[in-house]
Formats: structure tokens, sequence, C-alpha cells
């Protein structure tokens, strides 16, 4: 039972933080048709912000619970400011390429951004523990969790809740629909779509960084903190449908309780599991779980 | 005209998507050399039917034999080296090649056996089979330019010349003149079934304009939602009141809108 | 004509390659070396592309045949060159063979995503299995030729040069043939193809395979050129990037840009690696997105420029 508990909460809390991070590739890709590989830098830019100013200000005498507003903070102004530089000065102009081109663009910048991480916040690791000693731990089922790790869960929900509310409820989710299923009748319906793409950039930058400035202070951020999450999010990408919200969220529950399950039962397989459900559901259902419906061309 | 036994014997053809029924009970049996014009409204199923006999859609029932061998099941590539051929409503050319290339594809294709895959592409013997085509389908001042910047009639003409390549005994056009202009039609025309008389090809094309059908078809089959609702020679076909109501009258004579 | 220019162009050079592989210094040689054994990985990659398909985990086959070369040298004591990569040649050509029977009929984003899961499983079986090396990979005995064991790096250097030369002519020979022709007839209009009586399945098959054993080579090259293999470097994702970038790098116009890019690429790893520690990523992707928005051509359109001037 113990084990089922540890399991389960594992597995919730690595897919809360799968959510977080693939909601915003997988909106990136269903309005803009990009699958982008930077998003793995996004991630480690709101890491590395976060703990960087969370240890700025705890240094500084400010209260632990400070952290939780620089978390948000760090994670708007990454999308921000990076979202909206890379939109506007980089992949504005290869809108109309191939999509691999453009992964490849992506792969491209992933590489430099890996790097200017390293000379804006140097190579040595940082640790953020402030907000998650702040938030202490509970006793769940007979197990000790510090609590700022079910706050994660707490915080994904928000998200992907807050994502579903926003594309199906209100005006702005109507134009986002309308750019997904067809740009160019949008165009024609006077909606500002190259807006539209610049807000769907930052927003899902934003998340990505919101990820990784959440899970900042559970590890120590360090580099190379990229190139496994973005993976990873390719999985659940792929795995529900790419493009598509619920497929994210079902994606990095499956894939999510799947890694805590083999880390703790069969550690041999752990990242081979992943893979191969996503290669099983590439083989079968290639358009993902989830798929949007896609419009005929015959 | 029913002496002989039929190239083509359509049975109980039937084709739905879901609910909706694209092509229902229709039999046909065709005569080696026959030219048959296929009219009807747009979605009357006339596309679904070229679609269904080339292999691009299986049937929901029925049978189509082409010489007496069953072809439902067949992939479009077996239809086509079985002796099928067709050509396209909206042009299937090679759009980044030249005129020259995309003859030379299709000769390359047509000459393909087995390991004769790894021959080199570029051989003599296929670039004056090219020059031959690119003559008698009066395209060959073309021969340099881009098929993706082509004129839509000498685009036609590419995707036909191509179509034809494999030596087909059976020829399926999918409304050859549409988006031609009235002058140009029966130019056009004239190319493309010569070369077709001569060598006793049957066809069978879809066409909106009605003297197109009258002047070059020696048999017309109206298709009205799905069905086959006449079955005639040109004259008596274009006089049956049914075809006068579903089908001239809802197809303008010069109509240019594809399905 | 079927042995044509490019093909003497591509022995002649690295002829003379191979030849002042003997006076050159050994780091140049070292150069050389890496990056024709990668350049096969790519050379497998430019078939694909002239497709359209791009493989996001092409490092699947470098590193199968790199592991079959290292669990041929630790198993059972092979040390011959030739041995290796017939047996490297082998197993990715055979793997190849099984998985393209499902990514055949894979195109674009679904081609790459596909590609890419294979790899990741791959890396995920070595990475976490002690038999395979774990996450530390395997020290590769020194090659020998029939029995002779030389010393010094020279003649696997030539033997690199010689396999290149043989790999790189036949590709273009495949580029040339009726079913090469067909890859770029495939890219433009599949419906086209099928309908003029051939079988696109089997055309991107024959190409998938191909590269697979190109790719395979290429690995079993490497691993001796290296003398040692590990999965960071030859199965993971971040090396099926590297060779996709050295494929755009190059440039999809020969079969000889794939050499020139990967010694390009070498140079230029090595020497941002050198000037700027921890910037030499920034160096190399600043390069990639340069050349997709300003040279989409890859170096070989720049020299065809030159060359094409001066002709």
């Amino acid at each position: 039972m113990e084990t089922f508990i540890t399991n389960l909460l594992n597995g919730l809390q690595y897919s809360s933080y799968l959510v977080i991070v693939s909601v915003g590739l997988t909106i990136i890709f269903g309005v803009m048709k990009i699958l982008n590989v930077a998003h793995g830098s996004f991630y480690a830019w709101g890491a590395y912000t976060s703990a960087f100013f969370i240890g700025k200000f705890s240094d500084m005498g400010w209260p632990d619970a400070f952290g939780f507003v620089i978390i948000f903070a760090s994670a708007i102004a990454v999308g921000l400011v990076l979202g909206f530089i890379i939109e506007r000065g980089l992949l504005r102009f290869m809108y109309g390429r191939d999509e691999v081109v453009i992964i490849l663009a992506t792969f491209g910048l992933f590489l430099v951004l890996e790097d200017v991480i390293l000379l804006v916040f140097g190579v040595d690791p940082y640790f953020a523990y402030q907000p998650m000693a702040y938030l202490e731990s509970v006793e769940v089922g007979g197990i000790t969790r510090d609590v700022y790790g079910l706050s994660l869960i707490l915080v994904s929900t928000l998200v992907a809740a807050g994502c579903w509310y926003g594309l199906n409820r209100t005006k702005w989710g109507n134009i986002l629909k309308a750019v997904i299923f067809d740009r160019e009748m949008s165009v024609s319906m006077g909606i500002n779509v190259p807006m539209v793409y610049t807000v769907t950039f930052i927003g899902g930058t934003a998340l990505g960084a919101l990820g990784g400035a959440y899970i900042a202070p559970t590890v120590s951020v360090a580099p190379g903190l990229g190139g496994e999450v973005i993976v990873l999010s390719f999985a659940v990408v792929v795995i529900g449908g790419m493009g598509s919200i619920p497929g994210a969220l079902i994606g990095s529950i499956l894939i999510g309780l799947l890694r805590a399950i083999s880390v703790h039962e069969f550690p041999q397989i752990e990242l081979f599991v992943i893979f191969a459900v996503m290669a099983v559901v590439l083989v079968f259902r290639p358009e993902g779980l989830f798929a949007p419906a896609k419009v005929r061309k015959i | 005209m029913t002496d002989s036994s039929p190239i083509l014997k359509v049975e109980g053809l039937e084709k739905t998507f879901g609910a909706v029924v694209a092509a229902s009970n229709i039999n046909i049996d065709v005569q080696p050399g026959e030219i048959i014009g296929i009219i009807g409204a747009n979605g009357a199923g006339k596309t679904t039917f070229v679609n269904m006999v080339t292999g691009y859609l299986t049937p929901s029932a029925g049978s189509i034999q082409f010489e007496g061998r069953e072809m439902i099941g067949l992939p479009p590539r077996k239809v086509t080296q079985a002796g099928i051929s067709r050509s396209f409503q909206v042009s299937q050319v090679f759009s980044t090649m030249t005129v020259e290339e995309n003859i030379l594809t299709a000769l390359a294709i047509a000459s393909n056996t087995g390991l004769g895959a790894l021959r080199q592409m570029m051989r003599p013997e296929l670039v004056s089979k090219c020059n031959d085509v690119l003559e008698r389908y009066q395209i060959a001042q073309h021969r340099d330019h881009t098929a993706g910047t082509l004129s839509q009639g000498v685009r036609k003409l590419l995707d036909i010349a191509m179509a034809v390549i494999s030596k087909p005994r059976i020829l399926l056009l999918d409304e050859p003149t549409s988006g031609i202009s009235v002058e140009e039609k029966f130019d056009l025309m004239d190319i493309v079934m010569t070369p077709l008389r001569e060598d006793n090809v049957t066809v069978l094309f879809i066409e909106h304009d009605m003297e197109i059908v009258e002047r070059y078809v020696s048999r017309v089959i109206a298709f009205y939602q799905g069905e086959i609702i006449c079955d005639e020679s040109p004259t008596e076909a274009l006089a049956d009141p049914k075809v006068q109501e579903y089908v001239i009258g809802t197809s303008h004579p010069h109509a240019k809108k594809g399905a | 004509m079927f042995f044509d220019r490019t093909s003497s162009i591509v022995v002649i050079a690295l002829f003379a390659c191979a030849v002042a592989g003997y006076f050159i210094p050994d780091w140049i040689m070292n150069q050389l070396m890496f990056g024709f054994a990668r350049a096969l990985a790519v050379l497998g990659l430019l078939v694909l592309w002239r497709t359209g398909l791009i493989s996001f985990g092409h490092a699947f086959y470098f590193g199968l045949g790199a592991y079959t070369v290292a669990l041929l040298d630790i198993n059972l004591g092979v040390s011959d060159v030739f041995l290796r990569l017939v047996g490297a040649v082998l197993v990715s050509g055979v793997i190849g063979w099984i998985v393209g029977f499902v990514l055949r009929n894979y195109r674009d984003i679904f081609f790459a995503m596909l590609s890419l899961a294979l790899s990741m499983v791959l890396y995920g079986i070595i990475v976490k299995t002690e038999a395979l090396g774990s996450t530390d990979g395997f020290s590769i005995s020194a090659p020998t030729f029939f029995g002779f064991a030389p010393d010094g790096k020279y003649p696997l250097f030539v033997f690199i040069c010689v396999v290149c030369a043989i790999c790189a002519v036949a590709v273009q020979m495949y580029l040339n043939s009726t079913l090469g022709w067909m890859t770029t007839a495939i890219r433009d209009n599949e419906v086209r193809v099928e309908y003029l009586g051939l079988s696109v399945a089997n055309a991107v098959h024959v190409k998938y395979v191909l590269s697979a054993v190109l790719a395979g080579a290429a690995g079993c090259l490497m691993a001796m050129a290296l003398g040692q293999v590990d999965p960071d470097s030859m199965v993971n994702w971040t090396a099926s990037g590297e060779l996709v970038f050295i494929t755009i790098l190059s440039g999809p116009g020969s079969v000889i840009a794939p050499f020139i890019g990967s010694v390009v690429f070498e140079l230029l790893r090595t020497y941002a690696f050198e000037w700027a520690p921890h910037a030499w990523q920034l160096i190399v992707g600043g390069t990639l997105l340069t050349i997709i928005l300003f040279l989409p051509g890859g170096v070989w359109s720049v020299i065809e420029k030159v060359v094409g001037k001066k002709s």
C-alpha cells in the first residue's frame, strides 16, 4: 500500500511538471506548427532565473514565501523576453519553410540558448531550497511527503484548467481555434495572425519556463537541464497527439506514472519504456491518442 | 456491339462513406475500343467511380473485372501495371521538374522491370522516346519549362501524356477539359484522342461539356446521386428527359468548377 | 557515363587524402578520420533528404554500428576491420530492413518523431544495461588487418578513405539510377509516382535500408577511430541532431558535400571548443541557424558557385 501511494504520488508529481512543460509545447505546435526543440531551453531558463533570484532575495533577508512570487515572475519574464525576441527576431523569418527544417532551426536555437545560460549564470549549480523549506512536509497515508511537491500537482491542475478554460470559454480561445483550424481563412476574417503567433509563443514559452521555475527548488539547477526534458515532452506531446491540450494532459500522466513505477520497480527500463510507448503509439496511431480533427485534403 | 467479351465488366459496384452513399448498383460492360463519356452533376459519383476502378478507393461491394481479372483490392500501381491508367481532374505532374523530366520519369517507370531500376536514369533510348512523346502531344516547345509554371492546358496535356506512357488498354480521363478555354478545348481533345484511337485504346472520360461529349464519344453514361440513370448512344442520351433534368439542367455546358 | 565526373572527383580526392595522411601531422589526420567516418552517416541522411525525409534518430544506426564493433570485440575478440565492418553493416542493414516496413509509410514530422523514438529506445536500453557498458561505454582494441596489427592509426585512416570512396561512388550510382531518380519524383508527387506504376513504399524502403547501412558503417568506423563507444555521443538524440546538423551544413547538392561538411564541422567544433569552451554550442548552433536562414544549399552551394564561376 505504501509503495503504491509512493509510486502514485511520485508519478503524479512527475506528471505535473511534464504537464506544464508539454502544454506549452503543444499549444505552440497547434497554433504555429512548430515543434520547438528550444522549449527545453525555456525550461532551463525558467529554472535558472528563479533559482538565481530566490537565492538573491533570500540573501537580502526577504521571507522564504516570497520565493513563490519569484517563481511566477520568472516564468512570465522569461516568456515575455525570450518568447518575444525569438518569435519576432527569428521564427518570423521561418514561417512557410518545411516543418522539419523549422525543427532544425529550433535545435540550433536550443544549442545557442544552452550556452547563453552558461555565459549568464556560470557553470556552478544553484540551490534554491527556500520555498520548499517554507512549505515543510506532511504525512500522507503513512508516508512523509514535502508539501512543495504536492503543490506542484495543484499548480499543474490550475494550468491545465486555465488553458482549457481560455481555449473553450473565451473570445481569445475562439480566435486561437480559428487560427489552428485554418490560418488562411483566419487572415481573411480579419484576425491579426502575426499577433496571435507572438502572443501564443510568449504564452507557450512562459509555460515552459514555469515548469523549470517551479521545479528549481527541488533540484540542483545545473547545466544540461533542458536536454532531458525536451525529449520527454516530445514523447508526451506525440503520445497525446501533437497540438492537443487534453492529449498533453493524458500523455503526461501516462509517462509520469510509467516512469515513477519503473524507477521504483524496474529501474533498468526507465527510459526505454517511455520511448517504447512513444514508438508504439506512432506505429498504431500516428496522429496520437487525442489528435485534433484534421481537415481532409482530397 | 455486344458480341465480343467486355474488356471491363463492372457489377453491383457500391461505395458508402459512413451514411453517405457515393455510388450504388453500378453495372457497366465496356467493349474494347469504346469511347465513353461519363456525365453528371458535381457530386453525382463520377470521380468516385473512376477512383474505384483505379484502386484509389476500395468499393464497399461489387466487382470490377478487367480482361476477366478482378481489380478490387489492387493498389493503384498494380492497376496501372495491369493496363488501366488515368488522368486527374487536378493535374498530377511533378511540379518541380521540367516537362522533359516529367516524361522521362514516366518512361523510366514504364520500362522498369525488377533490377532494371538500377540502370542509369538518363539513357539515350529513353531520351529519344521522350522526344516522340513531346512531339505527339505538341508540348515540345515547353520541354525545358518547369511543370509548376505551365498553363492549365499544357499541364493537362502533360498529365495525360504521362498516363498514356504505360500503354494502357483502358484510359480514364477525369475532366480533361476543365479549366480550359472554349477555343482550346477541341484542340486539346484532338491531340489527346488521335493517338488513342490509333492504338484502339478504350477511353472513359468524365466531361461537363456536352459539345465535347457529342463530338467524341460513342456512348454516354449519366450519373445521378451515385447511380446510373442512363447508358445510351450520345444522341439518345442527350435527348433523355432524365438526363435533361438531372444532368444538363444542373451542369452548365461550359461549367468549369471542379467538385 | 555511369561512373561520372562526381564519382571520379570523390575517388581522386579520397585517394589524395589517403596518400597525404602519411605526411600530415597526426592531429590533422585524426580530424579527417572523424570527419570522414561521420560523413558516411551524413551521406545516408542525404539519401533520405532527397525524398524530403529527415530522420531525427539516425544515431540509432550509427550506434548500432558502433556497438556491434564493441560487442564483437569484447565478446568474441574480433579485431579484424573487415569482419567488424561486415558485422556492423549486417546488423544495421537487417534492423533497418525490418524497421523500414513501418517507417516507409511515414513522412514529415511523423517520420522524424518515430525515428527519434526508436533511437531513444536503443539509448534507454544501452544506458541501463551493464552488459552493454551502461553510461560509460567500452574501449575497443586496436583494429587488425587480416591478422596484421600495425602501429599507429595510418592504416585505419587509409581503410576509412577506401570505404568512404566505395560508399560515395555507390550512392552516386544509386542517385543516377532510375530508382534513385524516383526519390526526387516521390518528394514531388507521390500520387503520380504510384499511378505511373511504381511502388512508392518499396522505393522509400530501399532508400531507408541504404541510409541505415551507411550510418551503421559510419558508426563502425567512428568506433575504431575513437577507440571507444559511448551512448551519449553516439546514440542519444543530440548525436542524431548533430548528424542532421552536418547534413544541413553540407547541403543536399552532391555526394561530395557530406565529406566537406563533416570535416568543416569537426574543425568548427574543435576550434570552437578550444577558443570558447563555454560557448562552443553557441557557435555551432549559431552556424546552424545562419545556414538555415541564409544558405539553404549548405556549404556545397558556395563551392558550386565558386567553381561555377571559374569554368
